[in-house]
Parts: structure tokens; sequence; C-alpha cells
């Protein structure tokens, strides 16, 4: 054995430096942990009770009647349609200034910050309470469905252009702006194609996102198929519902499933 | 061509990157740059073009002092300046022809350029420069399928399909092989002889340098130490620019070597002779 009588010691350092803060963390956690799980009430009566209810709510829902109310299942459903593919094509042409706006390697400081602060208060908002405020304003019916849709996508897809942009490469920029290009014959050469193939992408998740919520912001009055769906359940008319939300997951699956092939695509 | 005056260049950091540096460059020079990492060399070619403010000195392309520009006329004489980057800086998702295309960028309107719409005699031109690299079967190709020594090769198209004055070139061999180093160089200096380009070209490898380049100016810690013909770089010059080290081999190696390489390579690519 060639080894040294003092081999040095090795471990690997820790992320928090400091002992009494690491351990702290751990043991203030765990007692919070602790506490909450301690002071959940839950009355096993009204659960068993629950299921019960549960059982014959979702017995209702079978057989799905598609026959009945077929003729506001389509309207509902053309109407979400609408209100998704307009939400996200308008949403995502606003989004593009605001987004260049917000990306800090391209726009002066004072510009960024005004961009970045339309980003953070649309963002701040769920779709749901837009709708709210929107129906409040402009009266009930997909138009109200429409703006806060396009709202939510302002900020989803501004926020993530922006952060494409400041992740590109700056050389290829650079090199652009070398040989004298102009500022949008530069964002056309250099910037473009370097993020278009993940901002189709966003560009057909979002799409998917928007149909999605069209359900939910029908619920508070912004039309669509969540507008029927709503009609349906106060109605008590569980086997229309059942429909409706058979519909909606067909059409999300649809979705899904050729947004991520189009992704693959233009990769 | 160009000519430098008391160029110097301090970083909001504080790095002093460029001390009172003076040059001059005339017409068909292919001068080379070379010196230590962080010497300021890429700094004193991006000053040239101001994609790195100068803080203060002037610049001289012919009679235009590029120092002072303002935004449309930088654009205006950055067309007169072609540049070749270290890593291609091919825009990586566009085709071959449009990044030869966009050396054109300065010279069409944006609705032209956004339509790929160009003008036909630079198409052709296009097509010319990339027949005499050799690669215009692959003018439908993305930049990103090409191999390093390729993609330098429509670098330098790119850059002189701006049919410019001057070439700034920074390490332009860095990324390479040295077969593939030694005929980009031999190609950036042939394509200068034939068009009478200025050239600044960037370089740590001294044994290039001292290969291609008729003068060589040292740098080191933004000051100017040498400049002169490539024999006179002698242990005692590259210890000042470099720092300590054993430099008999560097020095022996070049006349030996300077007349067997490859020029078979080269001799493949058809030989097309530039419009004048």
């Amino acid at each position: 054995m060639t080894q040294n009588a003092t081999s040095r010691r090795w471990k690997r350092p820790p992320f928090i430096q400091n002992p009494t803060l690491r351990w702290g963390l751990w043991v203030g956690a765990a007692i919070y942990l602790a506490l909450a799980f301690g002071t959940m009430e839950v009355n096993w009566d009204r659960v068993a009770e629950g299921a019960t209810r549960g059982q014959r709510f979702v017995a209702a829902f079978f057989p799905p009647d598609f026959v009945s109310r077929w003729d506001s299942i389509q309207d509902g459903i053309l109407e979400s349609l609408w209100m998704t593919i307009t939400s996200t094509v308008i949403g995502i042409i606003l989004s593009v200034p605001v987004g260049l706006g917000a990306a800090r390697n391209l726009a002066y400081r004072p510009v960024y910050l005004f961009c970045r602060g339309i980003l953070a208060v649309s963002r701040t908002f769920p779709e749901i309470i837009l709708a709210i405020f929107f129906v409040k304003l402009f009266g009930f019916g997909p138009f109200a469905g429409f703006l806060a849709l396009s709202v939510g996508t302002i900020g989803f897809y501004g926020k993530l252009l922006a952060e494409d942009i400041e992740d590109m490469d700056p050389v290829q920029a650079e090199a652009i702006k070398s040989v004298g290009a102009g500022w949008l014959q530069w964002l056309n050469y250099s910037v473009q194609p370097q993020v278009m193939p993940r901002m189709i992408g966003l560009g057909i998740y979002r799409l998917d996102i928007n149909f999605r919520e069209s359900a939910v912001v029908g619920i508070v009055g912004g039309g669509g198929i969540g507008a029927t769906l709503l009609t349906s359940f106060d109605r008590y008319e569980f086997d229309s519902a059942a429909a409706i939300l058979l519909v909606i997951i067909g059409i999300v699956m649809v979705l899904e499933y050729s947004s991520g092939y189009i992704r693959r695509w233009v990769q | 061509m160009l000519r430098i005056e008391h160029l110097d260049k301090q970083y909001k950091t504080g790095d002093h990157a460029l001390k009172d540096v003076n040059l001059e460059i005339p017409k068909g020079q292919v001068m080379a740059l070379i010196g230590p990492s962080g010497a300021g060399k890429s700094t004193l070619i991006r000053c040239v073009n101001r994609l790195v403010e100068p803080s203060s000195g002037r610049i001289f392309l012919g009679d235009l002092e590029l120092a002072h520009l303002g935004s449309s006329e930088l654009r205006r004489a950055r067309t007169r300046m072609g540049m070749i980057f270290q890593e291609y800086a091919l825009v990586e998702r566009l085709s071959v022809m449009e990044n030869v295309l966009s050396g054109r960028l300065g010279y069409v309107g944006f609705w032209r350029s956004f339509f790929r719409k160009f003008p036909q005699s630079d198409i052709d031109e296009a097509f010319n420069l990339l027949q005499r690299v050799g690669l215009d079967h692959m003018a439908d190709k993305r930049a990103d399928e090409l191999s390093g020594g390729q993609r330098q090769r429509v670098g330098i198209c790119r850059a002189l399909i701006q049919n410019p004055d001057l070439l700034l070139v920074d390490e332009p061999t860095a990324s390479l092989d040295p077969k593939t180093s030694r005929q980009i160089m031999r190609l950036i200096c042939e394509l200068c002889e034939e068009r009478q380009l200025a050239a600044i070209i960037n370089i740590h490898d001294v044994l290039l340098a001292q290969m291609f380049a008729r003068r060589i100016v040292g740098l080191q810690l933004g000051s100017i130490v040498y400049d002169g013909p490539p024999e006179n770089l002698n242990a005692e010059v590259l210890t000042q620019i470099y720092g300590e080290e054993d430099w008999e081999a560097t020095i022996e190696k070049v006349e030996e070597e300077d007349e067997e390489l490859d020029t078979a390579a080269l001799l493949n690519i058809a030989k097309v002779h530039p419009p004048s």
C-alpha cells in the first residue's frame, strides 16, 4: 500500500454554508408540516356522505345524452372555438411588440420596465378573474370571454417571447448588425430565426390552453361551452353535462396530439 | 485605407482594453494582429465597426471618420466593412443562401429582404462566391447542417458579398482543425489579394500568422508592442508579447512548413474570377 499516513478527507460542500441556518430550515419545515396536518379538520361522516352522493352523481352521467341538447352543445362549441382562435391570434399579435420591448437585450431601460409592467399586470390575474371583470364591463357573452383570454395570452406569450429573446445567441445577432442591416432587418434575419420554432410551439400550446380556459370563463358569464355546461348543471341534466364534458375532452385531446406533432415538425 | 488614431477603450467594468493605439493599413494589405487572450485584439476590430463603442480616438475608413457617426451613417459605413467571426456566427436556422444574402441587407430595403426578393445581381454574386469556395451545391442547406470549415466559408461569402473595402477577421481558425485552418487562412488571403482588400486578422496562432500575413502587429495589454514583417518575430519579440517561454520551436518551423503544405485541397475548388 502506498497510502499516505495523512490522506486528505473530502466531502461535498453543503449548498447552505451556515449549519445553523441549514438545520434550522429543516426543523422549521418539519414543525410547520406537523402542525398543518395536525390541525386539519376532517369530518369523516361528511366524507362518507359525500362519497355516496358522488356515486349517485357519477351514475347520473350515464349514459351521456348527446341528442336532446345537441343544438346548444353545438352552438357552445362553435362559440368556444371562435373565442379560442380569435383570442389566440389577437393575443399573440399584441404580445409581439410587448415581448420585444420586454427583452433586456433589445429595449432601452424605460421601454423595458414599461413592457415588463404590462406583462406583470396581465399575468397577475388568472383568466377567470379577468373574465369576471370584463363581464361586469361589457355584459354577458363571448366578447367578454374573448377579451379575458386575449389579455391572458398577452401575458403568457409576451413573457415567454421576451425570455426566449434574452436567451438567444448574441453572436448571430452581432453578425447581422455588422453587415449594416436596419433594425427591422436585424429582427427578421437574426432574432426571428432563433426564436421562431419555440414560439410556434408555444402558440399552439396557448391555443390549447385558451380552449380549456374558454370552458372556464363561460361559467362566470363569458359565453362558450362553459355557459352551456353551467346551464345543463343548473337544470340537473347530468346526462347532457356528461356529453359536453366528453366533447371537451375529445377536442382537448385532438389539440394536445396535434400540438405535440407540430412542435416536433418545426424544430 | 484604414487609419486609427489614439484609439482608447475603457470598459464600464474598468478594464482598460486599448491604450492609445495608432495604426494605418493601406489598401490590399493583410495584417495579422497577434497577442495573448485579453490583449484587446477583439476589442480593437470591434471598435472599428463600432460593435464596441470606442472611449476616445479617431478611426478613418478612407476619408470617413467612423468613431462619431450617427446611426444611419454608421449603418452605411458598416456595409463597407466585412466581418468574419470566430464561431462563424452564421444564423443557424437560415439556409446557406440566406446567410450569404444577409451580407446585402445594408443595400436592400426591408420588404425586399423580408420576402427574400433580392436583386438578381445579388443572387448571381452569391452563387459566384459560393462556387468560389466550393459550396454552391449547398445553397439550400440549413447553416447548422454544415461542418466547421464549410460554415466558415459561408461566413467568408457573407462578408465578401458586402463588397467591402476592409475585412475584419476575428480568430477565423480558432475552432477549426489545423488543416482546415490553413485552407481558410489561405482562402481569406487569396480573396484579399484578388479584390485588393485591406484586412485585419486577429489570430492567436503565431505560426499561421507568420505563414500568411506580410505584416504582424503584436498587442499586449492594449498597447502595440510590435509592428513589422513576420521574419523579425524573434524570441525576444515573442517574449515581449506573450511573456517568457521557449520560442525556438515556433520560430524555426515556419520556413520549413510554408512550402510543402496542402495546396491540393484548395486546387479542387473551382476558381472563378470575382467581378471587378
